[in-house]
């Protein structure tokens, strides 16, 4: 009310762009923006230290590398924006990779797999958006179920490790399709379609404006009368879905079925999403912000091998990047409440 | 007698109590010496003896995190925190001239114990002064702390021999396994500090209504900082017993996936997630319960690799029967599944004359 007064008593005496109001309004662009900065600075921080770090191989590989994290993270950030989370999406992507290695063996043509692994995914999201909805079930402890029952499973499936030796499967790793010194992988494609349908279904459908609704407040969204229960579950079904691919993509990438693929995996999904700038109580996050938070998660995986350190000090890296993100969000949203 | 028995059946222990129940005899039935506890040398043997003696890690652990999730929070780094102090007492005694001598051993493990109640109170400060959201506060800690504890031991896996710091997982006292010992203690420790003092009821205070509980003035921020502590020096606690068990601080393998399987425990317990009231018995049982599972996985001949497979078939289970949809259809049919019972035992019962008075009677009560 107040906000709005002044508003209409500042805007005739503003001569030119106000800065503060149009800031104010893309406030929720913040941290994808400090994310962006962040990218940047890394990128020139690496090239000064190794003097050939931003070049076209590099960062090609960085989208390779990390396509199967891409995918994750569009799943997620739904997710994280209707305030949930889902811890599931390493031990679904490990057993849709572990389902694919069991099918191709058995002679399933690539055709007939590639459906199944998305439909397996996605089923593991319906049951934990069940679980969620309409058992009421916190989503950490349902998606914590659905991590269990998926990582067991993968055990069931490939005890030992299982070589993928179907060629179709495996081009679409090994397959590069060269521009110059860049190149890309049938990988990257589909990351970059899911990137792009994730994006397209947040910011322009209305399936979108309810998952934001869904964060900023649930009740307020049922009260609208926002489909907030069919929703959520679907959310959850997106999530799996794009496990389901992941596992796919993971599965072209290393070759094999393995019953600890994707451990831990979670983790890195849920740092790397709020890297992105999503802000985890829901509500306010962007897909290209994630995808921003997975190309800062793989440069500094890259920067400390090319430092040749230890991998443990990525792992403590990561811990202290994720903290000081956290702390401005925090800043930011204390900023904003304190406004209101 | 049937009020008695109704009140018992309210409990809300009850139900991990009978899941345990169930368990037992299930293991009993398919394996007759399930319960047989045999004495060797003036020590304790048997399967329920090495429930005991193998949840203790988890059980220090579960403490912990059932009153941490009573203040609405979570710890995430318990299995991190594990790891650093394995790590921290390893590297002590691997260091020092003397690996015997009772004095390193004991100043190894108060060492490792003291840094990781540091990170709990770290966690502690960013949740309760800084105001991050536990899970995110606690994941900042899950993420690095293994790579701390690889920092400390250098990258390797740190073995040791010392005579002193094995007995902790291999001694016994009285009979009983020293690992059992401690975890019996621990139990009795914070169960006397939290149900003697005030310190449970205020901390169901902050879990039930943080706003209200500040307005009457409860001290929320010390205590939930200190929570985040206790956690902590728990956790480095079952991380020198696990470190105990196998002589080696490996950082990676200590603790893994512990945090989801204390939450769970608590879970099972009856302690909801959302905060608010707890039951340290009902966590208890919960481990229990978990440690059990585990066993009985095992001896069934199934990989102990599926378990988790196990673990999502009780969680559901037991989270299914918690929600309130399950519960309103069971109030919704229970009436009527009680109405039918009646008629069909007052009618069998018609038939010979002198039972009627019995079945009156239970339909007044």
């Amino acid at each position: 009310m107040s906000a709005k007064a002044t508003a209409e008593v500042s805007a005739p005496q503003a001569t030119g762009f106000d800065w503060r109001r149009a800031l104010s309004n893309r406030v929720s662009w913040l941290p994808v923006g400090a994310s962006a900065l962040l990218l940047i600075i890394l990128f020139t921080g690496a090239q000064i230290r190794f003097d050939s770090f931003v070049k076209p191989g590099v960062l090609s590989s960085l989208f390779v590398d990390n396509a199967y994290l891409i995918v994750l993270a569009c799943g997620m950030t739904l997710v994280i924006i209707t305030g949930g989370i889902d811890l599931s999406v390493g031990a679904v992507m490990g057993f849709s990779t572990a389902l694919a290695s069991v099918l191709l063996r058995d002679g399933t043509p690539a055709a007939v797999v590639i459906p199944l692994l998305v439909i397996a995914g996605a089923s593991f999201g319906l049951l934990i958006g069940v679980l969620v909805q309409y058992f009421n079930v916190q989503p950490f402890i349902a998606s914590l179920a659905g991590m269990f029952l998926a990582r067991g499973l993968c055990y069931v499936l490939v005890p030992r490790n299982l070589k993928i030796e179907d060629t179709a499967v495996l081009s679409l790793q090994n397959h590069r399709f060269k521009f110059g010194s860049w190149y890309f992988t049938g990988t990257v494609i589909i990351a970059m379609v899911v990137v792009l349908v994730a994006a397209w279904l947040l910011a322009k459908t209305r399936f979108g404006r309810t998952v934001y609704a869904i964060g900023g407040n649930e009740q307020s969204a049922k009260l609208m009368g926002l489909p907030v229960a069919r929703t959520k579950v679907i959310v959850y079904v997106i999530s799996g879905t794009c496990a389901g691919i992941a596992g796919l993509l993971f599965a072209a990438y290393t070759a094999a079925g393995y019953a600890l693929h994707g451990v831990g995996t979670e983790l890195d999904t849920i740092a790397a999403v709020v890297i992105g700038g999503t802000i985890l109580t829901g509500g306010s996050g962007y897909i290209f912000g994630s995808l921003l938070g997975v190309l800062v998660y793989g440069v500094i995986k890259q920067v400390i091998s090319f430092e040749g350190a230890e991998q443990f000090k990525f792992r403590i890296f990561v811990g202290v990047l994720l903290l000081a993100f956290v702390v401005v969000q925090r800043a930011i949203v204390a900023r904003t409440t304190a406004r209101r | 007698m049937s009020n008695w028995l109704r009140n018992l059946m309210k409990k809300r222990i009850m139900w991990p109590i009978g899941a345990l129940v169930v368990l037992i005899v299930m293991n009993t039935v398919s394996r007759p010496t399930f319960l047989k506890i045999t004495v060797l040398d003036g020590r304790f043997y048997g399967s329920l003896i090495d429930i005991l003696r193998n949840s203790a890690p988890l059980m220090l652990v579960s403490l912990g995190m059932c009153l941490v999730i009573a203040t609405r929070g979570i710890d995430l780094s318990v299995g991190a925190q594990m790891a650093i102090s394995g790590a921290v007492a390893l590297t002590i005694i691997a260091d020092s001239p003397t690996p015997d001598s009772l004095a390193t051993v004991l100043r190894a493990i108060l060492i490792g114990v003291l840094i990781t109640l540091l990170f709990g109170i770290w966690n502690g400060f960013l949740v309760s002064v800084v105001g991050i959201q536990p899970i995110i506060a606690t994941l900042v800690l899950l993420l690095a702390g293994r790579g701390i504890a690889l920092w400390i031991t250098g990258g390797f896996i740190t073995t040791i021999n010392s005579a002193p710091y094995k007995n902790i997982s291999q001694g016994n006292v009285l009979g009983f396994p020293v690992m059992f010992l401690i975890s019996l203690s621990a139990i009795i420790v914070v169960s006397l500090i939290v149900r003697r003092t005030a310190l449970g009821v205020l901390t169901e205070a902050i879990g039930i209504n943080p706003a209200a509980s500040r307005l009457a003035g409860v001290r929320s921020r010390g205590i939930i900082w200190s929570l985040y502590g206790l956690s902590g020096l728990l956790a480095g606690l079952a991380g020198i017993l696990y470190s105990s068990n196998i002589m080696a601080a490996d950082a990676n393998a200590a603790g893994a996936n512990i945090e989801l399987d204390a939450i769970l425990a608590v879970v099972l317990g009856g302690t909801s997630l959302a905060g608010g009231k707890f039951s340290l018995g009902g966590t208890v049982v919960g481990v229990f319960i978990i440690q059990t599972l585990v066993s009985t996985v095992t001896f069934l001949g199934v990989p102990s690799s599926s378990v988790p497979v196990f673990k999502a078939v009780v969680v559901i289970l037991v989270v299914v029967s918690q929600a309130p949809m399950v519960r309103n259809w069971f109030r919704r049919i229970g009436p009527k599944l009680r109405n039918w019972l009646r008629r069909e035992f007052r009618s069998s019962k018609t038939a010979s004359p002198t039972a009627t008075p019995v079945a009156m009677e239970r339909t007044a009560a």
